[in-house]
């Protein structure tokens, strides 16, 4: 397969998958609801003379977004089986690839929408400032996105023909989850507490690697986790 | 253009195919009727590919590309309209999107309807359209009639009949008797996974077809 094929297949695949979503916005409603309620929670239960806001807002960042992630990701190949549409895609000659790459790429598109969401809100609700720390908040956010959405991607694959999709899906992804998690999490801390980007630069270049091994063996192992 | 070798798949317990062979030459229609958990879907499965045989080949020419399908379900997106779901389907195939095949499956005043929104024979003309979208070389068909009204029936028919009359194939997997024949060159019968009866429909007319076919699966 050419790569002008595979980008453009990739793209159908992709602007398919956010047409769905735009016209039912159910997904998208629903991820963003549940990031709006937990910081909600989290602003109302913490304990502002226990632990300063700006110690504990990377562990509630990354936890919200992490659980709002699950939930958006579960979407990504079930709307392929109504109808079986999966079989058609399978069917069709592209390679297995661009499937995946267009359902990784509707899936960063969609969890960065509501990444959107969560990052102002959790400046409103916790009073911390994030503007000047925007660039390298963002490429915090991207890399350990693009991580964690990869294995996300390739595990929704796996478990949408089981009986219990969602449960299984969170089960999986999860331990995988931790480490782009922890990372971005230690990374976000000293980024809002003002240090230099120097500081946390060797847990952008862990992220970045984990987003490299793991797009590359998602893409091995997406053919198996498809074909029957 | 089509040939299956010794193909054997079984699910469980359940034997789904039992050492099918055959195969399919250019302008040839085959019509292969038998009744429930027989195999043919798993044939037809097989055939396009998207079942890999636990023993046996089928071989398609020209692989993918050539292979029109339509299973049971429409492999159709309900929130996008007709017209979106076959842009996005002929994109896949490097193919325009297709304008005069809406017109004859009588679909071109649904094209920006969503499909949620059409009633099953109109679901189903749509994936007739989806599958024809490449023009394909061979057409594997698991009851392609579900749904249709008689107009829309005899459209398939015609479609299926200018198919054939190309040089194209099609495997036709369908309990409607009357209809199946009408269009085949071949008929065979499917019984625990294997053919029971497979040779030329030479004159036969449904009715007879039909006697043939309770006879032997009886």
């Amino acid at each position: 397969m050419r790569l002008p094929d595979v980008v453009r297949h990739t793209w159908a695949v992709a602007s398919k998958d956010l047409l769905i979503e735009f016209r039912s916005r159910t997904a998208i409603v629903s991820a963003a609801m549940f990031v709006i309620l937990v910081l909600l929670v989290f602003t109302f239960a913490r304990d502002p003379t226990a632990v300063a806001a700006v110690d504990l807002a990377p562990s509630i960042l990354w936890v919200t977004l992490t659980f709002a992630a699950v939930l958006a990701l579960n979407r990504a190949f079930q709307l392929e089986l109504e109808n079986q549409a999966l079989d058609g895609l399978l069917l069709a000659p592209i390679g297995r690839s661009s499937i995946y790459l267009g359902k990784l790429i509707a899936n960063l598109l969609f969890v960065g929408t509501v990444e959107l969401i969560g990052v102002p809100l959790l400046a409103l609700f916790f009073n911390i400032t994030v503007l000047p720390y925007a660039g390298p908040l963002a490429a915090v956010i991207v890399l350990a996105t693009i991580g964690f959405v990869s294995v996300g991607t390739l595990f929704s694959a796996m478990t949408v023909r089981t009986r219990v999709s969602e449960l299984l899906l969170a089960v999986l992804v999860l331990p995988f989850m931790i480490p782009p998690l922890m990372w971005a999490a230690r990374a976000t801390g000293p980024l809002l507490a003002g240090r230099p980007l120097s500081d946390i630069i060797g847990w952008l270049k862990m992220l970045a690697a984990y987003d490299i091994v793991f797009v590359g063996l998602a893409l091995l192992l997406f053919p198996a986790t498809v074909n029957e | 253009m089509l040939r299956a070798e010794e193909l054997h798949h079984s699910f469980g317990s359940v034997r789904a195919l039992d050492g099918v062979s055959f195969s399919v030459r250019p302008g040839q229609t085959l019509a292969i009727f038998g009744p429930n958990g027989a195999g043919k879907t798993t044939l037809l499965k097989v055939l396009a590919g998207l079942i890999r045989p636990q023993r046996g080949r089928a071989h398609v020419e020209g692989g993918r590309r050539a292979i029109g399908w339509i299973g049971h379900q429409a492999q159709l997106y309900n929130q996008l309209t007709v017209n979106e779901n076959l842009r996005f389907w002929a994109s896949l195939y490097d193919v325009p999107p297709p304008g005069e095949l809406l017109a004859r499956l009588g679909l071109d005043e649904h094209a920006d309807r969503p499909v949620r929104a059409l009633s099953r024979g109109l679901v189903q003309r749509v994936a007739i359209a989806r599958a024809l979208v490449h023009n394909p070389a061979v057409l594997l068909l698991d009851e392609p009639f579900t749904g249709l009204d008689r107009t829309a029936a005899e459209t398939l028919g015609r479609l299926l009949a200018q198919h054939a009359a190309a040089g194209r194939a099609t495997v036709l997997v369908t309990h409607n008797v009357e209809e199946g024949t009408g269009l085949a060159t071949d008929v065979a019968f499917m019984r625990a996974g294997r053919f029971v009866h497979f040779a030329p429909r030479a004159g036969r007319g449904a009715q007879q077809v039909g006697e043939e076919y309770r006879d032997a699966i009886a």
